[in-house]
């Protein structure tokens, strides 16, 4: 039994009387999906905000690959390994395709004095070709991404966190307000992407957000469901979907 | 890629061969165009490619002009005063980088705004130090490798050899990865933060490194009018560099070249219309921002754009007729 890559102990956070999140724990493993559900309001995104370093919880602990890194900038947890993508579009709009592949991982190559002298493309270039190539976006890859569609942006989006081979993926959302034959291409793309990564043995784990039911019962290995900031259920897309308590709650009839 | 490089190259030609032919006083103002480049150069990296807002650079300028003079005066070569300003610039800039990392757009303007004013009143102020209103005249002009750079001619080629030094070692950082973290984090500094993208480390930068480029404008100025006061380094005199940089064309590299002929040039050139020559320039800098608000070098993209875009629509049109064709069966 290999140790998990992402450890959430009792986790809480609180607006004022509001407990957004009310004491969540769970594991992710090396290689795994693991998907996160649950009704607007539960809690799903203050428990991100939380483990990506963009808001302080009141209590828990988050270890990454054993080590401790509750309350780590950001930065800090970009340095480490954790890549994430936004709710929202995220991109740089004025520069390339390219380009925005390339900023998304320069910074993990050298110190910042060694980068005022390295070449344009930090050496990247191979890399950027080949997420490109994956997300099929070599047509546009020269044009400003903003000026590309809604969803081909979303697909530079997402390829930008995995430029720089983080051990650990959040995914806020990856299929909002991208059309419907999109959200199959996304769904490919994630498991080609996680495949790939966990034939090699480096991490490979994501963990995403989702309203699509569809998208997250194809594409996760475990699922966990939050109500009013509480884990109500943790399993496979099949125990999930088989939950009588989380149907009432959740998915509703 | 390649026109450009020719344009650049037939900007510099021009610059070489025409003050020859010029009065001292085209000179003179060909002097003071470049000088103005250096700073806006400076700016342009602040404001133009990593997004802070500042409204403080001409106290920069100043802080350059008067470490050089008072150095001179004190009887120290021109050569150590500048890398002194230099030096003093940088420091200084990082210092007035840390409001940027708490406050940005129009709140960091106001907050550079108040720094320039504090730096204002201490060179007007401070009498023994900076000589108050009176100033501080009869500053030297430096010599090179024992050519005396005293002459016009000569001095002004001294500039130009200095802008084009800063302006290849400007276009080699952009062109590193710094330029594409300092973009980033001018279009969307949480998620450069995410991408691993020292967002504190390159505000602050953005702000020491634009500052060392106003630091060597200042030096250059403080020898080319040989009397400095307080005067110029005022706010008036941010608010100007930031509009060169912004008719310019912010975030383009060559912006500042025209955005400071907008600005110093145009003046001179609007001597005609005497008492108008304020309302004419107004008015002609409100047109030209409501024609391109990217500013001056705009133009080539939005010509290209306007070709691509036509493009494509022809290419829609012919291939909706072609799909119109193929559902009716056109006969063959």
């Amino acid at each position: 039994m290999s140790s998990p890559v992402l450890k959430v102990t009792d986790l809480k956070k609180a607006y004022g009387a509001i407990q957004a999140v009310g004491g969540v724990s769970f594991e992710v493993m090396p290689g795994e999906i693991f998907g996160v559900i649950g009704p607007n309001g539960s809690g799903k995104t203050t428990m991100f905000n939380s483990v990506l370093g963009q808001i302080t919880p009141d209590a828990g602990k988050i270890e990454l690959n054993g080590q401790d890194i509750t309350q780590l900038s950001p930065l800090e947890l970009n340095r480490r390994g954790v890549g994430r993508t936004f709710q929202t579009l995220q991109v740089f709009g004025k520069m390339s395709v390219r380009d925005n592949l390339i900023v998304a991982a320069q910074e993990h190559k050298g110190s910042m004095a060694s980068r005022m002298l390295a070449p344009g493309d930090s050496g990247l270039g191979a890399k950027a070709d080949e997420l490109i190539d994956l997300f099929r976006i070599r047509h546009v890859a020269d044009k400003p991404a903003g000026a590309l569609s809604y969803g081909q942006q979303k697909l530079v989006d997402i390829a930008m966190a995995f430029m720089s081979e983080p051990a650990l993926v959040l995914l806020d959302e990856p299929c909002a307000g991208v059309n419907p034959s999109l959200v199959g291409g996304i769904s490919t793309l994630l498991k080609q992407l996680n495949a790939k990564r966990g034939a090699t043995g480096k991490g490979g784990s994501f963990i995403v957000i989702e309203h699509n039911m569809d998208f997250v019962m194809d594409l996760c290995h475990r699922i966990m469901v939050m109500v009013e900031g509480k884990v109500m259920a943790i399993g496979t897309p099949a125990e999930i979907r088989g939950n009588k308590q989380v149907l009432d709650a959740y998915l509703g009839n | 890629m390649k026109k450009s490089t020719l344009l650049a190259g037939l900007v510099l030609v021009l610059f070489l061969a025409i003050p020859p032919f010029l009065k001292s006083y085209g000179v003179y103002l060909f002097s003071y165009w470049l000088i103005f480049v250096i700073a806006t150069m400076g700016l342009n990296l602040t404001v133009g490619y990593a997004g802070q807002k500042s409204l403080g650079h001409a106290a920069f300028f100043g802080i350059g002009a008067y470490t050089v003079a008072i150095l001179m005066k004190a009887g120290f070569s021109f050569w150590f005063g500048l890398p002194v300003a230099m030096l003093g610039c940088f420091v200084v800039g990082l210092g007035l980088g840390f409001p940027a990392l708490r406050v940005q757009t129009i709140y960091l303007a106001f907050a550079t705004l108040g720094f320039n004013t504090a730096v204002w009143l201490v060179m007007r102020n401070e009498e023994w130090l900076t000589g108050g209103t009176f100033g501080i005249n009869n500053i030297a002009r430096p010599s090179l490798f024992g050519y005396s750079l005293d002459g016009a001619l000569p001095y002004y080629y001294f500039i130009l050899a200095v802008t084009i030094i800063l302006g290849a070692l400007l276009w080699r950082l952009l062109s590193s990865p710094w330029g594409k973290a300092f973009t980033a984090l001018r279009d969307n500094p949480i998620r450069a933060e995410s991408l691993g993208i020292n967002v504190q480390a390159y505000t602050l930068l953005s702000f020491a490194i634009g500052a060392v480029f106003a630091g060597v404008a200042g030096a250059l100025f403080a020898s080319l009018v040989q009397f400095i006061e307080p005067a110029p380094f005022a706010v008036g005199a941010s608010i100007m560099m930031y509009l060169m940089v912004v008719l310019g064309g912010p975030g383009y590299f060559f912006g500042p070249l025209l955005g400071s002929a907008v600005g110093v040039l145009l003046p001179e050139w609007l001597r005609f219309a005497q008492a108008w020559y304020l309302f004419v320039f107004g008015l002609a800098v409100v047109l030209l921002m409501l024609w391109l608000p990217d500013g001056l070098l705009s133009i080539p993209d939005r010509l290209r754009n306007r070709r691509l875009a036509k493009e494509a629509s022809a290419a829609r049109a012919e291939s909706a007729k072609n799909a119109a064709a193929a559902a009716m069966g056109a006969p063959s």
